[in-house]
């Protein structure tokens, strides 16, 4: 049928009485829509839970349980030796605020208590100590054992105690140090090297990923399976203004949870937000749209609550928390995994995020982080937008 | 509503003149994958009529519903709604047509109000017109006082009369309800008919799917479906004529009507046949000489009236007849003897769910080889109820015996002495047709030689051997029945529960079940029932009645008609005698609630 005889028809129906109807973009349908959904979302009690209680648990999780920061290492310290240089040095590992030291005067004892668990690593003072000190290499002196199940603790005991043993033999020249260059480390961003400051904002990139992604996905697969989706495809409304009315609540949901989690994180965990609020709003907002995105297209492909629950934890949430460089840093992944987080929309916003808060607006980072996460976003939207039709064929 | 519509369709066919056609159908064929759903045919639908869609569960009603509402493309050919090509011109079908999905497609976290505001704003309409509209529409349906009320606590019947009104608020030309009458009390039922019926008389055309055959005879014009195949198109009447002088009834057969059933339908010339009460109903072959049935009747005595034919026996005769009178899996069976005559009983029956009573103080006692129906509508209680007395479910109150075994008590020996058929036939679908009737056989306890000869006696009986490697999914489904029965039958058990078991399944596998059913209770097994065909209701010998948890009679099929005669209804089917008793059962809550407000 042509568009021309469409139009007669049209006349011959009766149908231009009204021709609000015919357009492909109605606001009233959105309104309506939109509607509809806060609706549902209010009374829906889930909706609440994740959106609210969830990031209040997850924020207090990261801020007081989760901790990256290494404080009172428990390790052994094994006096083979007697000599009151010996001692010194033993004073000298009991003395830093780092270590918890269990003295010994046989290793036997202490290496017991590694495997069991009980302490991290020791350090053996040597019988032949004075002799070594002699000998002038202070790599040697000392012997540091760790437990290598875990890793970056061990690297801490093993590095601190040569720290330790250069700083005691730098005061025992009577200031006159061993190496000719003195490091005085500074952290810059996070001078107190708190793990809370930079995971807190990381748990808000968890959660949004939960609010865009999780329960994105859920409420429209919920559509298809309940029925309700058939029903409002036989009405006038448009795909767009089905798509569009079912994220924006989400979206307005999404922000207003950032706004929570930013408040909580500023004033009860006193983490400094240095940037703007602007910045935070925009930031969050740019990360949206891949998360509101790739929700939709998990829900338009399953249709289906459950299937939709399980696809959007293990390539939102899971991604999101591992991949993100929230909890692990990117630098250290292998290069194959370091090149599947360029794919993944929470890398940027962590990235963005921990710069908000901890070093201000610094728009050099952020642009790309924000071009990054919106290429991705387009890219969902654009698939979500394809396989999602005005009819029931798949 | 008149005024609305005749505004609203009247012009419409002053315009378009002469045709009348409201969705021409041309050639339509949709494929699933390898699974033919329609198979090619050419059909019209007019104005001003009420036209069934009818057909069995899978002859493809939906598909068809869905491809006139532009939901669905056809594979081939085309069709056209209100003048409009349902896939060129989309847009303009979801703007002429209403449509009712069956699956509930509202909101059930929205009230009724939020739900009709929903509707009328994507339809487009003013907000100073929806004032009006609503209240013809909430009068219409009498959803008047319920509109703050939210959408999923509405009952079966409601929920479609809210569908219904959303469906209706675009003033649509052509009106699709898929299946509205699935879930739905006959009282509500008879409310959208009447809705329906306004409707039409104002010019709208309103297509009407449904499984139930019965519905066919109440609409001007029929669609029969069958294998995605048009069988017939035309008034109802039509049809039924073609079989005109062709149905008998054997009158007053009482006691003996399930083996005059069974010898009648081992009759060559007899097609079909069925139990009504204390008579039974048959339908002789075309062409057929009433001999070989006058000599039956002779032979038993019963007087042979002819009656006025039905739908569903001419669809059956369509489809060339029903299944024989034999059941080969009764053949097989011992008579089942008991020291008791009674097999099932249950007194004060009652459960609550929290402030919630589904079944509430219910009684009765159930005779060795009886055929019991429970019947009521969707959370009347039946199943509920059904549930206890097979040990399912504690009861609240009150106590169950089935084979003199206390439910509360002895649980497992009551249930070893029953099999259950559940909704659905619940078989495993990962599992092959043989490992199911191996499970089957565990489950109850069977071992060895027994064990092996059961299952072979089964395959047998039933025809199964060629599936046996299948999956239950992939079967035919009056296989699926029979290998579900197969695997509730294994233990033999003198007492058989079977929830809904023909709901979904078409009119010829729901002759070939019961022709199993009436051999079994002929053996002595007592058989449970619990049915929403109320023509099903006739093979029972007595019938109880549901409704809001409470049972509102129990007697035989006969009485409860008798009791139900009135001018209106001087013959009255089941479905008439539920109707009366939910009235006067409504009445007496009344009446009740009235007298307490006087006192």
């Amino acid at each position: 049928m042509s568009h021309q005889d469409t139009k007669i028809l049209d006349s011959q129906a009766g149908l231009t009485q009204d021709e609000r109807v015919n357009r492909k973009f109605d606001w009233h349908r959105l309104f309506a829509l939109v509607r509809k959904e806060s609706l549902q979302a209010i009374r829906d009690p889930s909706t609440i839970l994740i959106a609210f209680v969830l990031p209040v648990i997850l924020l207090f999780l990261f801020a007081y349980a989760v901790s990256l920061d290494v404080r009172e290492v428990r390790i052994g310290v094994v006096l083979e030796s007697d000599s009151a240089s010996a001692q010194s040095l033993a004073a000298a590992f009991s003395g830093t605020r780092y270590l918890k030291v269990t003295p010994a005067r046989d290793r036997r004892e202490v290496a017991e208590l590694v495997v069991s668990g009980d302490l991290r690593g020791f350090v053996v003072i040597p019988q032949d100590f004075e002799q070594r000190l002699e000998s002038g290499n202070p790599q040697s002196v000392v012997q540091v054992v760790t437990d290598g199940s875990l890793p970056n603790t061990a690297n801490f005991v093993a590095n601190y105690a040569q720290g330790v043993v250069l700083n005691w033999q730098a005061s025992r020249h009577n200031g006159q140090p061993v190496s000719v260059i003195n490091l005085e480390p500074r952290y810059w961003f996070n001078a107190e090297l708190e793990s809370r400051r930079s995971l807190v904002p990381g748990a808000i990139a968890i959660i949004m990923t939960i609010i865009g992604t999780m329960l994105t996905a859920l409420v429209v697969a919920r559509e298809w399976e309940r029925g309700t989706m058939e029903a409002v495809l036989s009405t006038p409304a448009s795909v767009m203004e089905i798509l569009i009315g079912k994220l924006l609540p989400y979206f307005v949901l999404g922000m207003v949870a950032t706004l929570g989690s930013a408040a909580l994180a500023a004033f009860v965990f006193e983490v400094p937000l240095r940037g703007s609020l602007l910045a935070l709003l925009t930031i969050s907002a740019v990360f949206l749209i891949p998360a509101l995105g790739q929700g939709l297209l998990i829900s338009s492909v399953t249709k289906n609550q459950f299937l939709a629950s399980q696809v959007a934890l293990f390539s939102g949430f899971l991604p999101a928390f591992l991949l993100s460089g929230f909890l692990f840093e990117i630098d250290a992944m292998p290069v194959p995994i370091q090149i599947i987080t360029y794919l993944i929309p929470a890398r940027y916003f962590v990235s963005s995020l921990q710069t908000v808060f901890l070093a201000g607006d610094v728009w050099a980072v952020f642009l790309p982080d924000l071009a990054a996460m919106m290429a991705i976003g387009v890219f969902f939207f654009a698939i979500a937008k394809r396989k999602t039709r005005k009819n029931l064929e798949t | 509503m008149n005024a609305m519509n005749a505004a609203i369709t009247g012009d419409v066919f002053r315009r378009l003149g002469k045709s009348d056609a409201a969705v021409v159908i041309e050639d339509v064929a949709k494929h699933f994958g390898e699974v033919d759903a329609l198979r090619g045919f050419s059909a019209e639908i007019h104005y001003g009529r009420l036209t069934g869609l009818v057909g069995p569960d899978g002859a493809g009603k939906t598909t068809l519903m869905r491809i006139m509402t532009g939901l669905l493309v056809p594979n081939s050919g085309r069709v056209t709604l209100a003048g409009f090509d349902v896939v060129e011109d989309n847009d303009a079908i979801h703007i002429v047509s209403g449509y009712m999905p069956q699956r509930f497609g509202l909101y059930e976290d929205l009230s009724v109000m939020e739900n009709m505001q929903l509707y009328a704003q994507l339809r487009g309409m003013d907000a100073d017109q929806h004032s009006e509209i609503f209240a013809t529409l909430l009068d219409f349906t009498r959803l008047g006082p319920f509109t703050k009320r939210l959408a999923g606590k509405l009952s079966g019947g409601m929920k479609q009369k809210l569908g219904l009104a959303c469906a209706l608020m675009a003033k649509p030309k052509v009106l699709l309800l898929d299946e509205p009458s699935v879930g739905v009390d006959p009282v509500s039922r008879q409310d959208l008919w009447r809705m329906v019926q306004e409707l039409t008389d104002d010019g709208m055309a309103v297509v009407w799917s449904t499984a139930y055959l019965d519905e066919a005879e109440r609409c001007q014009n029929v669609l029969l479906l069958n294998e995605g195949k048009l069988e017939f198109d035309g008034p109802p009447q039509e049809l039924t004529d073609q079989i005109k002088e062709r149905s008998f009834r054997l009158e007053q057969v009482g006691t003996e009507r399930r083996s005059v059933l069974s010898r009648a339908l081992n009759l060559a010339t007899v097609g079909d046949g069925v139990i009504q009460g204390d008579a039974v109903r048959v339908v002789l072959r075309e062409g057929a000489e009433r001999e070989e049935i006058d000599t039956l009747a002779n032979e038993v005595g019963a007087k042979l009236e002819p009656v006025q034919p039905r739908f569903e026996d001419a669809f059956i005769d369509l489809l060339g007849g029903g299944p024989g009178g034999t059941s080969a899996l009764a053949e097989r069976i011992d008579k089942i003897e008991l020291d008791s005559q009674v097999a099932v009983s249950c007194r004060n029956l009652t459960k609550r769910f929290g402030d919630f009573t589904a079944t509430d103080n219910v009684s009765f006692e159930v005779q060795k080889g009886e055929i019991f129906g429970l019947l009521g509508p969707n959370g009347a209680g039946k199943s509920t109820t059904f549930k206890m007395l097979c040990g399912l479910l504690k009861p609240t109150e009150g106590e169950a015996q089935v084979v003199g075994h206390d439910l509360r008590y002895a649980t497992g020996s009551a249930k070893s002495q029953l099999g259950y058929m559940a909704q659905k036939f619940s078989l495993y679908g990962l599992l092959s047709v043989k490992q199911n009737l191996e499970f089957s056989a565990g489950v109850y306890g069977l071992e060895g030689d027994i064990k092996r000869q059961r299952i072979n006696e089964m395959i047998e009986t039933f025809d199964l051997a060629q599936y046996l490697n299948t999956s239950p999914d992939s079967l035919p489904l009056g296989f699926k029945q029979r290998l579900a029965l197969a695997c509730a039958l294994m233990h033999r058990p003198p007492v058989l529960f079977l929830d809904e078991p023909t709901s979904g399944v078409d009119p010829i596998t729901r002759r070939e079940f019961w022709t199993h059913i009436n051999g079994l209770a002929r053996k002595g097994v007592t058989i449970m029932v619990t049915t929403h065909f109320m023509d099903e209701a006739e093979y029972c010998d007595r019938v109880a009645m549901m409704y809001r948890a409470r049972l509102i009679a129990l007697d035989t099929p006969d009485a409860l008609k008798q009791g139900a005669i009135n001018d209106a209804h001087p013959d009255p089917t089941m479905e008439d005698a539920f109707i009366h008793l939910v009235e006067s059962a409504q009445l007496d809550d009344e009446t009740r609630a009235n007298a307490q407000v006087v006192v």
